[in-house]
């Protein structure tokens, strides 16, 4: 038989509903390929046995044919979301041990489906960095490597264990999340697709938070066609999430493959900056050709306020995390540290249980939102967030979505000297993408061709504020245009 | 109301008063989380996954409360602000699961308002709120279990609270006893808060200063957290004004600082200076949206709003002819006032009110009991006054009766007709009994006539006893005296 691992979640569905293999089999195959592919660290806890569990039940739901629309699907969750029974630590040494109580609206819906769970992926600590590189647990190894090279390469991050797992087959699926661009650049960095959708649209509940106003759930695939799968099924409003939007799903898969004839595709031309990666550059224009090669408009579009975005978010998603982490002290669960006086508790337990990056963003946040400097810094970001949020309404006057590179570069090797010595580096890695975070519209990263060393590139379609559907189908164009070949 | 000035010899002083009252919503769930807001429940019993601070836990908005604050602010003549914010207050405390409160802090719920306070001289102040902002609660720490440990209840953490700020306005301690009163008795009236200070559902920081009489500007302040009763209120800012005073004669400077006011020795001491007071690090709470009302919603709840007790004092007067002093009492409790008002329906409101203020308050708290629990039900004590004005009992009587109502709960015509306690105004009764106390006691008879007039008082104890306290008292008196001139 065929390793099933190759599948898309499309193929494997169908081939489960023409009984042409079992859940149960499905599961197996991922879970040997992730024995295979242990070496990339992508998981940092794996459920094999809940997985088969589950898809046994699977099996039987198609023998009774009431399948759940992703029944026997095996796919990998990001750590940061909670599983109830399964221990959840957004890769912290703060989170040791905690298994929560509860489930997150995303991940029940997915259970809802029939999904089942292979483990937890890894990820940067609290969703804060780019590389993977700040998880706990190690870092990834993404399974691409450059021609003629051994080194070990990041995955991008923060949803580093999503994409590496999607690229490595260890998993048909996977959640990840989006705050910066942790959906996007990674799924750039391994050659897969993932998408963040409009800010609202999915539940954060049962998500750990990092910043509150720009976190968002999304799905990384193995091509346009599963994420649209898989977001029809995380999306949609929760109660118990004020922040989610009342609005209808759309049944996303009806966008691939319609024509995007006329359709005005912005370019900003803040993104072609100097210095620009020149392959970065050449599959940019090359993905501009193929839009106009089926007939969609080319408009130059300015977005003034891009260069501001960088900081702007850098001072308010510290901000929120400093308060969104201010619960990790020691006193109801996981890593308690003691002390003579509780604050001697707090201070030895967050300074053992953060790691260098969480800490450098606690202080920066801590320190904008300070008596004497809250103005300066925090009221000013959000009045430069408005700006880039009006600065988008008025591109989108004149054309229906933007096309951009995803990430700057393509993956670099664990361990960068120039990105530890100095944060910055690392952070202008999401240059292009946190405008849109900050904007909170929806964007996909999608792989768009393999740079002369053989690394992934992706290209980054923006769309209007819930208007994920022209994402699709223009995401569906690029990709059947572009014909990549996955890693594996 | 006059202020309270404090004279030296040198000078004469001003106190200087505004407060912060903090009232525990009265909802049955928690302001952001389904979980109960139950008091006296077992330690960490009502605690949700949000009110634990797990991660991941979002808070959802309880429009309950969001409802009573509302109600709380139309009580107190306040704006209600249709755009209002939540904000995030953040501090480090074992009792605070989040590690920040959520609070409004730019855009309260509720903007300026007003209470007008009367003091027992029947001078009337008006006292300015600043503002009325909701909030949730912390848990809380017990440190007197363990020697070495600290254990903390989460029952009340995530309770919601309003936030009652006043303006500088009390110029006496009085004056803020009286405010306090009044405020408890409003929120009572309309069921936003229980105003339960030994409980701690309605807590109070007191903010004291003093200046010189003539002076405009303020002073610095000294902020007293958590004085839990009108009296310590009162107390709290009498000796801290004195304090103040004194530092000033003596050459000192008073700085902004916050202090803890101690019941027992009746003075405060210092907590923290205003150099180490914390920064709160406020900013718009990212996990809820703003909160935005409309005018029909604020118009519905308008609608909703009970008798409040200045104008239920104002009716009792003007209609049912009470004194201002009784109306005021009666008015105090809104079960007391719905209790007279049942009472008096019908029949003599003055007598009616003067049995509540007697008898009745004095059954009920002889017993300990409040009016929910009254043996004696607001129609049959009506009745009670009914049989008096009909003349079918005589006031001592209806004494009796009253305590048999309190025993037994059975209605006073039913009483009166079993015992047989009609009063007697049968005159050729009356004058049977009367004949034979005169035949029987010749000699007082005797003094009687010879003018020792005073022992008329024990001719008529003397035929009351006989009849067994049934007969018409006037009608004794016109016939002793007809019988003994």
């Amino acid at each position: 038989m065929t390793d099933l691992t190759k599948l898309t979640i499309a193929q494997a569905l169908d081939g489960l509903k023409k009984k042409e293999f079992s859940a149960v089999e499905l599961t197996k195959d991922y879970i040997s390929q992730m024995e295979k592919n242990k070496y990339t660290n992508a998981y940092v806890l794996e459920t094999p046995e809940v997985a088969l569990k589950q898809a046994e039940i699977s099996d039987k739901k198609y023998a009774d044919n009431t399948p759940g629309s992703l029944e026997g699907i095996p796919m990998g969750i990001k750590d940061l979301f909670c599983t109830k029974g399964i221990r959840t630590t957004a890769c912290s040494h703060i989170l040791d041990g905690f298994v929560p109580q509860y489930e997150s609206t995303v991940t029940q819906k997915l259970l809802d489906a029939g999904i089942s769970v292979l483990g937890k992926l890894n990820m940067d600590e609290f969703a804060m960095g780019g590389s993977n590189e700040t998880s706990y647990y190690g870092p990834v190894v993404n399974p691409w490597k450059a021609k003629n090279s051994s080194a070990d390469l990041v995955p991008g991050g923060s949803s580093g264990g999503s994409a590496a797992a999607v690229a490595a087959q260890m998993c048909a699926g996977a959640t990840a999340t989006d705050t910066g661009g942790s959906i996007r650049q990674p799924s750039a960095f391994c050659g897969v697709t993932g998408i963040k959708p409009t800010y609202g649209r999915c539940s954060r509940y049962g998500i750990v938070a990092f910043a509150s106003s720009l976190d968002q759930a999304g799905p990384i695939g193995k091509d346009v066609r599963d994420c649209a799968i898989l977001l029809k099924t995380m999306s949609g409003h929760d109660d118990k999430d004020s922040t989610s939007a009342r609005v209808e799903v759309p049944d996303f898969e009806k966008f691939l493959g319609q024509n995007i004839k006329g359709m005005r595709i912005g370019i900003p031309k803040e993104y072609r900056v100097d210095g620009l990666n020149k392959e970065v550059e050449k599959y940019w224009d090359e993905g501009i050709a193929m839009l106009k090669a089926r007939g969609a408009e080319i408009v130059d579009i300015s977005l003034p306020h891009t260069k501001y975005a960088l900081p702007t978010y850098y001072i308010i998603a510290p901000a929120e995390a400093s308060a969104n982490l201010a619960r990790y002290d020691g006193i109801r669960y996981g890593l308690r540290v003691n002390g003579e006086h509780l604050d001697n508790l707090y201070i030895n337990t967050r300074s053992e249980g953060f790691g260098k990056e969480v800490k450098r963003r606690i202080m920066m946040g801590t320190y904008v939102l300070s008596a004497g400097y809250y103005d300066a810094y925090y009221l000013k970001a959000q009045k430069v967030r408005r700006k880039i949020v009006e600065d988008f309404q008025a591109a989108f006057e004149k054309c229906d979505l933007i096309l951009t590179p995803t990430a700057p570069t393509p993956a670099f090797p664990i361990g960068d000297k120039s990105m530890q010595e100095n944060p910055i580096t690392m952070w202008l890695n999401d240059v292009f993408t946190v405008s849109i975070s900050l904007a909170g519209l929806p964007a996909m990263s999608l792989p768009i061709g393999l740079t002369s060393d053989g690394l992934p590139l992706g290209l980054q379609v923006i769309g209007k504020a819930f208007d994920e559907g022209d994402v699709f189908k223009v995401a569906s164009a690029l990709e059947e245009d572009a014909k990549f070949e996955g890693v594996m | 109301m006059t202020a309270m000035i404090i004279e030296t010899e040198k000078n004469k002083w001003e106190v200087i008063c505004g407060l912060e009252i903090h009232c525990q919503i009265v909802s049955n769930s928690k302001m952001f989380s389904g979980a109960s807001t139950e008091y006296g429940a077992e330690p960490n019993h009502n605690v949700s996954f949000i009110d634990a601070g797990m991660p991941g836990m979002l808070p959802t908005l309880n429009e309950e409360c969001v409802r009573q604050a509302i109600k709380t602010g139309l009580g107190l003549n306040a704006k209600i602000n249709k755009y209002s914010e939540f904000s995030r207050k953040n501090y480090f405390y074992a009792d605070l699961p989040q590690g920040y409160q959520i609070t409004q802090f730019q855009y309260p719920l509720v903007g300026e308002g007003s209470l007008e306070v009367e003091t027992e001289d029947g001078s009337r102040r008006t006292i300015g709120i600043e503002r009325i902002h909701i909030e949730q609660d912390a848990g809380k720490s017990i440190h007197d279990l363990d020697p070495s440990m600290t254990f903390v209840d989460l029952n009340r953490a995530g309770v919601g609270l309003m936030e009652i700020v006043t303006k500088a306005d009390f110029r006496s301690p009085e004056e803020a006893g009286e405010f306090l009163r009044k405020l408890r008795s409003i929120v009572r009236y309309l069921g936003t808060c229980d105003g339960n200070m030994d409980e701690g559902s309605m807590r109070c920081d007191v903010n004291v200063s003093v200046r010189k009489v003539g002076e405009t500007s303020f002073r610095p302040r000294s902020e007293m957290k958590n004085v839990n009763s009108v009296r310590f209120v009162m107390q709290a800012i009498e000796s801290e004004a004195k304090r103040h005073v004194e530092v000033y004669e003596n050459g000192g400077t008073i700085e902004q600082e916050t202090r803890q006011f101690d019941p027992a020795s009746g003075t405060s001491k210092l907590m923290r200076k205003k150099e180490f007071a914390h920064d709160y690090r406020y900013f718009p709470e990212p996990d809820l949206l703003p909160l935005v009302l409309t005018d029909e919603y604020i118009e519905n709840i308008k609608k909703e709003m009970v008798e409040l007790p200045d104008a239920k004092k104002a009716r009792f007067i003007n209609e049912l002819g009470i004194t201002p002093y009784d109306a005021m009492v009666l008015c105090e409790n809104r079960e007391v006032a719905e209790f007279f008002e049942k009472a008096a329906a019908g029949h003599d409101a003055k007598k009616v009110a003067n049995w509540m203020m007697g008898d009745f308050f004095a059954l009920l708290n002889k017993d300990g009991l409040s009016i929910h629990e009254s043996p004696i039900s607001a129609e049959n004590l009506g009745k009670l006054v009914d049989l008096i004005t009909k003349g079918v009992i005589n006031g001592k009587t209806a004494k009796d009766v009253f305590e048999m109502m309190a025993e037994s709960g059975v209605s006073p015509e039913k009483i009166v007709e079993e015992k047989g306690l009609k009063q007697v105004t049968d005159t050729a009764a009356i004058e049977a009994i009367i004949d034979k106390i005169i035949a029987d006691n010749p000699a007082n008879v005797e003094a009687y006539r010879n003018g020792k007039t005073g022992l008329m008082g024990w001719f008529v104890g003397q035929v009351m006893k006989a009849s067994g306290g049934k007969a018409n008292p006037a009608v004794v008196n016109g016939l002793l005296q007809s019988r003994l001139s």
